[in-house]
């Protein structure tokens, strides 16, 4: 997958979309979209288009989720899934090596690496943002993850412009949307218009071009060109929650001490959900485990959080023991230390970890209260 | 510098080595050295910079590396048993293979100290990832100006590298126990005690400091009042790992992540984090 | 044979002191000499000293009935032994043992004190000193019983 920036736009009617599915399929992609489950949006493979949440919104507020109805049919009406993409590119469970012990010591055999294609369906602007994010943490530092690499090189993109931003969203104060600039194979943006109901696809790399060229299309309009822009000015207009990234590194840096730490742990659980929900929470931990006849050995990796209380456990003890320093942990690294890390904010503005915090915790708002506190 | 250290194409995965020779230095803590069984070529690392040691089944843990970077036919790792995984490592006996990952982490800068006055602070089981640097200095002590080592323990019975310590002769060795019985004849008090012995010229000092986080601040303290600067003193640092390669997150300490950005520290780099509770 | 002025002058304790108090000091001193195992002085006699220790190494003892003696601290070269003198009752605290030959530079207190009750700037200068090495001692003596090198308690 090439990120060269494709400007060629065209038009697929939203009855034929199913060829695009059907097109990713038949290129032995797994086609990984939203569909309604256990009254959430998730990510999971579809075949058809009538698996979409047709006509459905998502309602999210603090610690709220809640599907509704909506006034018209679009296949794409909501924003963000409890999950994100990160499930499908850092899984949460692997297996990374095993191990035999004989006379002749150790013997390690490490984990074969996939090669099954995936598409993704769908992919918001904060999401393929926050895919961007853990790329600098997996692909460009010192090391790289070779599962992370191979999975995202056999990842076919399929982005969609926001129609619709939650109360929760605050994508533009990260600048991570709701408008796609690159990275995709394909973008697309719903248009719903009286009667006519189509996508305008913008074309991001040339396996996206080959996918489309098998669909059945037309050259965009200038119309066409103007109603995306239309509807994405819409969206933008319908974020209400702000964050005021202005010199937030130093500002978190200076308030270590701070005592709204304390404030937030009187109402934070420690429950992981942020971190787990997270679309750039990236941490891990691994196990190593033996089955009963003690020749044979296994190291697995599963996703971790910081707010559990033995993340930084050490010596007997454990250094972030209060959840005040285990939830300044993860603010400080999200908004601070994250920039100084890998070079952008590691929060794309996807509200997910308000509306998802079983007490509404709204990481805007500590932000603000920080502000306060400090006269800044 | 890429091309010195050890090739690694997957970080993840240990290597096979073996062990050659097991020493008991103390009660709780021995030194094993290894040699790789895969590989034929030596075990590239600088002094400072520690390996990922496997158990079989038991887990893994990083311990810095303690024998000489320049002669690396084997390598030598020093243990105190205070966990499953150390206490697993502290049962093994020669011939026992191990998984090693590394080396990793940033190391002791013994360039930087070339043409200074050279102050070590050990305390405890810190004297262990100080050792390979010492061994530099001694290979090229005509490279550096007075060399002095401070070494402080819990007993007599805790010092480490008994036999050794007489053979460091081209450098002044001062050595303390905190608590003692009547058959100790030297210096008895926490190893600050022993700066006001040791003679440098704080404005051309290079220091270098490991052990339990609190003597590290007592010692910069003292340092500092003696006139040599933040940006002339280094420590080395810990805090729980998993990978030692900065995907799991663990050892981060504010932005730095201790086994890639550290463990070796200059303290004007980390000074604004390292008195700050539960970081 | 250095005089026992420009020693007194010269020594880190004593720097920036006014000349004419050097002048009071080097009245009150005498240099000593010890043998490896002597006491210098032990717990209970009368604090009439202080010592400037020049060379050679000193252990503070405490022995208990069923016990062999422990030692607490070492003081070593260009340290200060001793300020129970300054404060009442004037006793020392701990035996005060040579570890090996010490040369010392010992200075009258019982003298020094009747000259700071006299000139209660000199009192000062010599009270701010050695308020100093006892807040180093005990900060020491702090992070001794902190015990650091212990092993870990499991939490």
């Amino acid at each position: 997958m090439t990120l060269e920036q494709n400007k060629e736009t065209f038009v697929i009617e939203s009855n034929n979309l199913q060829q695009l599915l059907d097109a990713l399929k038949k290129e032995g992609y797994k086609v990984i979209g939203p569909k309604i489950s256990d009254q959430a949006i998730i990510y999971d493979e579809i075949e058809t288009v009538s698996e979409l949440p047709i006509g459905i919104k998502d309602v999210q507020e603090p610690g709220k989720y809640k599907l509704e109805k909506r006034s018209d049919k679009a296949f794409f009406g909501f924003t963000v899934s409890p999950q994100s993409w990160k499930k499908y590119l850092l899984p949460p469970v692997t297996k990374l090596w095993e191990a035999t012990y004989s006379k002749d010591g150790i013997c390690f055999k490490e984990e074969s690496l996939p090669d099954k294609k995936q598409a993704f369906i769908g992919v918001k602007a904060c999401e393929l943002n926050a895919i961007k994010v853990q790329d600098k943490v997996y692909l460009e530092g010192e090391f790289v993850n070779p599962l992370y690499k191979r999975l995202r090189e056999n990842t076919f993109i399929v982005a969609i412009n926001c129609i619709y931003a939650s109360k929760n969203c605050f994508c533009t104060s990260m600048n991570t949307g709701p408008k796609h600039t690159d990275g995709f194979d394909l973008a697309l943006t719903e248009i719903i218009e009286d009667e006519k109901h189509y996508f305008v696809v913008e074309v991001g790399s040339e396996q996206g071009m080959e996918i489309l060229k098998s669909l059945d299309s037309k050259v965009a309009s200038k119309s066409n060109l103007v109603n995306m822009e239309q509807v994405i000015e819409n969206t933008v207009n319908q974020i209400q929650k702000k964050l005021d990234t202005n010199n937030i590194k130093e500002l978190l840096y200076s308030s270590y001490e701070s005592k709204n730490w304390e404030e937030v742990a009187t109402r934070c659980l420690a429950c992981a959900n942020c971190t787990m929900v997270c679309p750039t929470c990236f941490c891990t931990t691994v196990e190593d485990t033996t089955d009963l006849t003690s020749d044979h050995a296994e190291r697995w990796q599963r996703w971790d959080s910081c707010f559990t209380m033995d993340f930084s456990y050490i010596h007997g003890g454990n250094v972030r023991s209060s959840t005040s320093s285990r939830y300044r942990q993860w603010l400080v690294h999200k908004l601070g230390t994250w920039i100084d890390q890998f070079g952008t904010s590691g929060c794309v503005g996807c509200g997910r970890c308000i509306t998802w915090c079983p007490v509404g915790i709204d990481i805007t708002e500590e932000v603000k209260e920080l502000r306060k506190a400090q006269g800044k | 510098m890429q091309e010195l250290k050890t090739k690694i194409e997957n970080p993840m995965l240990p290597k096979t080595f073996q062990i050659h020779k097991v020493i008991k230095e103390t009660y709780d803590t021995y030194t094993i050295e290894l040699s790789g069984q895969d590989c034929k070529s030596n075990f590239i690392f600088k002094p400072g910079q520690f390996n990922m040691i496997y158990v079989f089944g038991i887990g893994e843990v990083p311990i810095s590396i303690s024998s000489s970077s320049e002669n690396t036919s084997h390598i030598a790792h020093t243990t105190r048993s205070i966990g499953a995984v150390t206490n697993a490592i502290n049962a093994l006996r020669a011939g026992d293979t191990v998984g090693i990952r590394g080396p990793f982490g940033s190391n002791w800068p013994l360039e930087k100290a070339i043409g200074k006055d050279v102050i070590i602070v050990a305390g405890g089981i810190g004297l262990a990832p100080l050792r390979p640097a010492i061994y530099h200095l001694l290979s090229n002590r005509e490279k550096y100006r007075k060399v002095t080592i401070l070494y402080g323990t819990r007993t007599p019975l805790d010092i480490l590298y008994t036999n050794e310590l007489e053979k460091w002769k081209s450098m002044d060795v001062y050595i303390t126990v905190d608590r003692t019985d009547d058959k100790w004849r030297g210096n008895i008090g926490v190893v600050t005690t022993l700066i006001p012995q040791a003679a440098f010229d704080p404005k051309n000092t290079l220091a270098m400091i490991c052990g339990p986080e609190i003597m590290m601040r007592f010692t910069i303290q003292a340092l500092q009042s003696k006139g040599i600067s933040d940006t002339d003193i280094y420590i080395s640092m810990e805090r729980n790992m998993k990978c030692a390669i900065g995907f799991c997150g663990h050892c981060q300490f504010g932005p730095a992540f201790i086994c890639k950005d550290g463990p070796v520290f200059c303290f004007e780099q980390i000074k604004g984090l390292f008195s700050k509770r539960e970081i | 044979m250095e005089s026992l002025q420009k020693v007194i002058e010269e020594h880190s304790f004593f720097k920036t002191l006014d000349e004419k108090y050097i002048e009071v000091l080097t009245g009150c001193a005498t240099n000593e000499t010890f043998k490896e195992g002597e006491f210098i002085f032990r717990e209970g006699e009368n604090a009439d000293k202080f010592y400037l220790i020049r060379e050679g190494q000193v252990a503070l003892e405490i022995a208990s009935p069923s016990q062999r003696p422990i030692s607490i601290q070492t003081i070593s070269n260009g340290d200060v032994l001793g300020f129970s003198w300054l404060f009442p009752p004037y006793r020392w605290c701990f035996d005060a043992l040579a570890k090996s030959k010490v040369r010392a530079i010992s200075m009258d207190g019982k003298c020094l004190r009747k000259k700071c009750e006299e000139d209660h700037a000199l009192g000062y200068e010599l009270q701010k000193r050695f308020g100093e090495i006892m807040a180093q001692r005990l900060q020491a003596t702090r992070i001794q019983l902190m015990d650091l090198y212990k092993m870990p308690a499991r939490g």
